[in-house]
Formats: structure tokens, C-alpha cells, sequence
């Protein structure tokens, strides 16, 4: 899907969402994982953090916390966890959720904000660089709903000019309308020869990336 | 002494060779990321110059091979260590030897996956945690008096195994984060070498032999590592 929109060849993926945090690159038939969060996802990260500022959810946590960070200057040191591809972010969260009376003190609510997103897309942009070194590609392709956050789409952006890399992102239209990434993975599946009844066919929430056995593609 | 060649532009690092006291040199100098906050990038890049020369020599102590430290220099940041002229990587070994070498592979293999386990044994027994295990970040060399010549990089025998790049390593005795550096390595093995899928747990099942000490403590936390991966339910 974000191939067929953004026209990337074969792109190291960085997908973000609530629900997920996942560096992909595709290989002999699959979509493999190459790193991935080992707690919780950053878009659920976002999401606590918000609560435990007590940010509204209208229209969602995250964008919230994107338009607060904006106005943040003040840059507040957090734990920065990377471990090879992987990384995590619940040590993040219950640093905050401990100390947040005391940092209410000295730092402003829009402060933290900025301070979260510096860090955790930080070490995001930093796996994605590492996946790219690691695989040898010069493209990434931003997914998923934190996708959607202007700050992460350029500090990636930032890193992959510095690489003479190239970001190929997709618009919110795309970025969270799961529908149309079953509705195009189905298309892609029956064209490359995938039959089944309807009355065959079921539902798998819990389907991980690297299940799916890649029939449409032939590199 | 201060003729650098660019060897190679890596994530975080330009990687240089020089002769530095008559010696093949490898710099590696960090550079500022700039998308990144700057109070941030100067702690980060600082941090780990400090880690990274703390493990490389407290390797050595423990006799684990890694390049030498020649000198740290904060306020360029960068680390002099030894530069192996005549090495190759384990992935690159891997897949030579399975392009080359059909008939004995499998041997070939394990005996890599056998070394590679007690080696990474050997560092959590002393604390250290790499934390960048991959195929990419351990090196083959010949043994001191082998002959270099082509079939010598295709006979585990004659090679001994050198682990580079510290970057991101760090001293801690917990088991906590000796099972996610297995997991780590775990990831880029079974990521990088597909075509291979057992070569992780012959690795592991020779982690395990090696030494028993806290040995269920750090398998179940990477059991639970791999749990917390796997059963991520990939909705949203």
C-alpha cells in the first residue's frame, strides 16, 4: 500500500501506531521485523503520558501532545532506551509518572511534551538509521498513526537528507485507514493467484507483519 | 601520523584508518545528529565513547578478543583502536561458506555458532553487555601463523572471533539485560540469516553449556522478552 502511494522501491518501513512500533524491511517473501518495541508501543506511550498530564482526547492524545510540545523550550533530560533495533519506553513512562510533582516545579506541562517527543522519536529516527546501515537500503517509508506527527516527519526527514537518503511518507488518508491496506493486500494477493471462497475467509487481529507470506512480490 | 582515509560513513560514526604510532589505526569519530536535540546528541555521544572504551578493555581482561585502544579523545569524539586489515565479517563468512562450500556447511556452522555462544557467555559472566549483537558487529581473523590464503576464510579452524563495536554497550550485572541482549542478537540472526533458522539455537544451546551461573534467570528473561514480542497483539 504505502509502496503503491508513495512509489518507494523497496524502502525500510518505520510503522508507528498505538498498537505497534516496528522497524520492517522486506526479504525472501516476507516482511521481516528488524526491530521493535520490547514494552509497550509509543503511540500508547503518547497516549499514558498525555493522561498522566491530564491532556484532553479531543481529537486524540497524541495530537495533543504535538500541539503542547510546539510550544515547549525548556528540554528536560529522560531515559534513553535503544538497544540494538529494539527499543522501549515504559522506563520513560514511570520516570515521568514518579517524578511528575516535582517536575511540575521547574518545567512547564508544554515543556515535558516537547521534551517526550525529542526523546522518543529520537530513538526511533536512531533504529531506523541503524536498520538502513544494517540493510543497505536509502529509503524509508514512515507508516501508522504517529506517522502522522509533523516533528517525527522531519527529524526523519532531517536524518535521511544528512544520508542522501530518501523519506517517502503517506497522508493521515492513508496512514490509519486499515480498510484499504486489507482491501489493496487482498488485491495484490488474488492477482498474484490467492483463491478463496468468501465463505472460507476469516478475521486474524492478531496477524504479526512477519506471518504473511509474500506471493506479489518476486525480489 | 594524521593521514586519514575515510573507511566508511556508518549510523553514528565516521570510521578512518590512519597509521598511529606505527600501528593500522581505526578512528571512529561520533558526529552531532542533528536531528536530534542538542543537549541530548552531546550526552548520548559522550556516554557511550565512555561505555564503549570501558567494555572494549574490560573484554581484554577477560579475554574476549576486540580491537585494541589506542586513545579517546572526548573533545573530537573519537576512539583510536587497532585496525584488522585482513578480517571479514560473520555474515560475510556465512553466506561464502554457504555459496562455497556446500558439502560441509552444517559443520562449518556449528562450530561458528558454537564459538560465537561461549563468547557472548564469557561477557555477560563479566557484566558486559554489547548491546548491538549482529552478525555485522563480530569479526574473523587467522589465527596467529595461519597462512592467508583464499580457503582460509572459508575454514572456521584457522579463524578467531573478534567482537567490534561497542557503541552501544554497557556494564550491568542484571539479567534483565543479558536476556534482551540475547533477544538482540536473536532478532538480527534470525532477521539477517533467514535461510538458516537453527543457527540462533545452536548459539544459544552453547551460551547455555558453557557456564551455568544465573543461566535460568537470564533464559526465562528472555523467554519473556521473546513472549512480549510475539504475543504483541498487532492491532491499531
Amino acid at each position: 500500500m504505502g509502496r503503491l502511494i508513495t512509489k518507494a522501491n523497496n524502502p525500510i518501513v518505520l510503522y508507528v501506531s498505538g498498537g505497534n512500533t516496528q522497524i520492517i524491511a522486506y526479504s525472501r517473501q516476507r516482511y521481516r521485523i528488524f526491530g521493535e518495541t520490547i514494552d509497550i508501543a509509543v503511540g500508547n506511550c503518547l497516549d499514558r503520558f498525555a493522561r498522566i498530564l491530564k491532556l484532553s482526547n479531543d481529537p486524540s492524545p497524541g495530537y495533543n501532545i504535538e500541539q503542547a510540545a510546539k510550544k515547549g523550550k525548556k528540554y528536560l533530560r529522560l531515559p534513553y532506551c535503544v538497544k540494538g533495533m529494539d527499543v522501549n519506553f515504559s522506563g520513560i513512562l514511570s520516570y515521568m509518572e514518579d517524578k511528575m510533582e516535582d517536575l511540575l516545579k521547574e518545567y512547564t506541562p508544554e515543556d515535558l511534551c516537547y521534551s517526550l517527543q525529542e526523546t522518543v522519536f529520537a530513538m526511533l529516527i536512531e533504529i531506523t538509521e541503524r536498520a538502513m546501515a544494517h540493510c543497505g537500503s536509502d529509503e524509508v517509508l514512515l507508516v501508522g498513526g504517529v506517522g502522522c506527527n509533523e516533528r517525527l516527519q522531519k527529524m526523519m526527514g532531517i536524518m535521511c537528507a544528512e544520508r542522501g537518503s530518501k523519506l517517502y511518507a503517506t497522508d493521515e488518508r492513508f496512514c490509519i485507514d486499515n480498510g484499504v491496506m486489507i482491501a489493496h493486500a487482498g488485491m495484490l494477493a488474488y492477482k498474484s493467484g490467492t483463491r478463496m471462497d468468501f465463505k472460507d475467509t476469516t478475521i486474524t487481529q492478531r496477524y504479526r507483519t512477519d506471518d504473511v507470506l509474500v506471493t506479489w512480490r518476486d525480489d | 601520523m594524521e593521514e586519514l582515509k575515510m573507511l566508511k560513513q556508518g549510523a553514528e560514526a565516521k570510521l578512518f584508518t590512519c597509521n598511529y604510532l606505527g600501528k593500522p589505526t581505526l578512528i571512529k569519530e561520533r558526529f552531532v545528529k542533528t536531528y536530534r536535540h542538542p543537549d541530548l546528541d552531546s550526552s548520548i555521544t559522550t556516554e557511550r565513547i565512555k561505555n564503549e572504551a570501558r567494555c572494549i578493555s574490560r573484554c581484554k581482561s577477560a579475554g574476549i578478543k576486540t580491537p585494541n585502544l589506542y586513545l579517546v579523545d572526548f573533545d573530537r569524539s573519537r576512539i583510536y583502536m587497532e585496525y584488522f586489515t585482513n578480517s571479514i565479517t560473520v555474515k560475510d563468512f556465512i553466506i561464502n561458506v554457504v555459496k562455497k562450500h556446500a558439502s560441509d556447511n552444517f559443520s562449518q556452522l556449528n562450530v561458528l555458532a558454537k564459538i560465537i555462544g561461549e563468547t557472548v557467555r564469557k561477557m555477560h559472566i563479566n557484566d558486559i553487555i554489547h548491546g548491538d549483537l549482529t552478525s555485522s558487529n563480530m569479526l574473523l581473523i587467522p589465527k596467529v601463523g595461519i597462512l592467508d590464503n583464499d580457503s582460509t576464510w572459508l575454514n572456521i579452524a584457522n579463524l578467531d572471533l573478534v567482537m567490534i563495536d561497542f557503541g552501544l554497550s554497557f556494564i550491568d550485572g542484571s539479567t534483565e539485560d543479558k536476556g534482551v541482549d540475547l533477544y538482540v542478537l536473536e532478532r538480527a540472526i534470525t532477521s539477517t540469516h533467514n535461510d538458516f533458522p537453527d543457527l540462533f539455537n545452536k548459539i544459544l544451546e552453547a551460551y547455555k553449556s558453557y557456564s551455568k551461573d544465573n543461566l535460568k534467570e537470564i533464559i526465562s528473561q528472555l523467554e519473556d522478552v521473546q513472549a512480549r514480542g510475539r504475543k504483541r497483539t498487532m492491532v491499531g
